[in-house]
């Protein structure tokens, strides 16, 4: 199942001249930009793996598309995401987010109905492979 | 699809070009100019420079015209002695490749071996890609960069340094120019020893020392830069430090004349505060005159470390 999450997520998969000019955008507004990776990517899952430090004071897409590079090779099968982080008061928070690699086979989302108290039910969601 | 789209949107190649209005559009004129300037002396470097550029700008032109498609190996190497403006030309040099399209940002990130290379195993790597992440996009200016190389030493974590630059610097050659300065003869020194960065560097320009009447125009500019001004007697007394400065040990060039000058303002402050009975105009505040340049230790023989050591 194709999971969908953050910005585009709706597009299909950005190419590595897209990604890059989003980089662009967000060093514009000058976020810091961060690499982060999960095998899981179950929604409530908010807190992947970090791929280094986040980005600070870089000029050019460049320097995170090498990154991006380095984290694929590591993680190709993994669900890599690029995050623009406001470090501006009153913000200071991710304003962006979008998947830029996936894996070739990818999960299922797999929902669980249980019954309890009596006729009432619960749903659960977990990712399975 | 994609071909389809590329060959219907890829601009009509010119047939012609005019070099004299390309210079003046891309703005490489304009820089040339500031160079000119704003820098005293250091005639062979302008003229290395406005050769450099007139390359650039017919190799542009070129791969306009689909005679060229390789990016030319635009990394170089900046020998002379301190002082010797260096770090301005390299500031220069940026913003002219810039305005040429060669670089997509240019900026400058100046660095030192302390930037560059780690403490501990495993520390170097992550700090020079740290350091080239940066310099994506613009100039990568390394000082003294023969400190990289220690060769008394071969545990020295500085060879993973260089072989991370080289790599960076022959397959990123569209996103980085990179630009190492040192003394002259050291310089020499560490390429021998390093052949792959000799290579790879295709511009060797070499700084002269400036002469002592390039000296006294660039302290003069200094001055008027803070809207200082020497009198007739300071402006002698100037000449004669300045004569005097270079035969001592440690001589910066321009940037000993910096220093020369903040103390002369130092001393020149403390001049009015004991000398001063009344109110002082504008003038009396921004001139500076023959004994807050003369009371300096050059003239006494330079400082006792200095005079102790030659014994």
């Amino acid at each position: 199942m194709r999971i969908t999450q953050g910005c585009f997520s709706f597009l299909p998969d950005l190419s590595d001249a897209q990604i890059s000019a989003q980089v662009e955008y967000m060093l514009s507004r000058n976020w810091a930009v961060s690499i982060e990776h999960t095998d899981d990517p179950h929604p409530r899952n908010t807190y992947w793996e970090m791929w280094g430090n986040p980005m600070f004071d870089l000029k050019d897409a460049k320097g995170v598309m090498l990154e991006l590079d380095d984290c694929r090779k590591a993680h190709g099968q993994s669900y890599i995401r690029l995050q623009g982080f406001d470090s501006t008061r009153g913000f200071e928070t991710v304003m962006m987010s979008f998947i830029v690699n996936r894996p070739t086979v990818e999960p299922k989302v797999h929902m669980q109905r249980t019954d309890v108290d009596g006729r009432s039910q619960r749903y659960a969601w977990d990712v399975r492979r | 699809m994609t071909d389809a789209t590329a060959v219907d949107e890829a601009p009509a190649r010119p047939a012609t070009v005019d070099l004299a209005r390309e210079y003046e559009s891309s703005g490489v004129a304009q820089v040339l100019r500031e160079l000119d300037a704003e820098l005293i002396g250091l005639a062979p470097v302008k003229q290395r420079i406005r050769e450099t550029a007139a390359l650039l700008l017919v190799d542009r032109a070129r791969r306009d015209m689909g005679l060229a498609h390789e990016t030319p190996t635009l990394h170089m190497s900046f020998t002379g002695n301190p002082g010797t403006g260096k770090t301005t030309v390299a500031l220069k040099m940026a913003g002219l490749l810039h305005r040429l399209g060669y670089v997509r940002k240019g900026h400058l990130v100046s660095v030192t071996r302390d930037d560059l290379v780690g403490q501990y195993i495993g520390h170097t790597a992550p700090k020079t890609k740290e350091v080239l992440k940066k310099a994506m996009g613009g100039v990568l200016f390394i000082d003294e960069a023969y400190y990289l190389y220690k060769p008394d030493n071969e545990r020295d974590y500085g060879q993973e340094a260089i072989e991370i630059l080289l790599q960076v610097m022959e397959n990123n050659r569209d996103d980085l120019v990179v630009i190492m300065a040192g003394y002259a003869d050291r310089m020499d020194r560490f390429f021998s020893a390093n052949p792959g960065f000799r290579s790879r560097i295709a511009h060797h320009i070499e700084f002269p020392d400036y002469s002592d009447d390039e000296l006294l125009r660039i302290a003069e500019t200094m001055l008027a830069n803070q809207h200082y001004a020497l009198d007739p007697a300071g402006r002698q007394a100037m000449a004669d430090y300045i004569a005097q400065r270079r035969t001592q040990p440690h001589f910066a060039n321009a940037r000993s004349i910096r220093n020369a000058l903040d103390r002369a303002r130092l001393r020149q402050a403390n001049r009015l505060f004991e000398t001063a009975t009344g109110p002082l105009d504008a003038a009396a505040l921004s001139t500076i005159t023959e004994p807050d340049i003369r009371a300096s230790r050059v003239f006494r023989g330079g400082l006792d470390v200095d005079r102790a050591a030659q014994g």
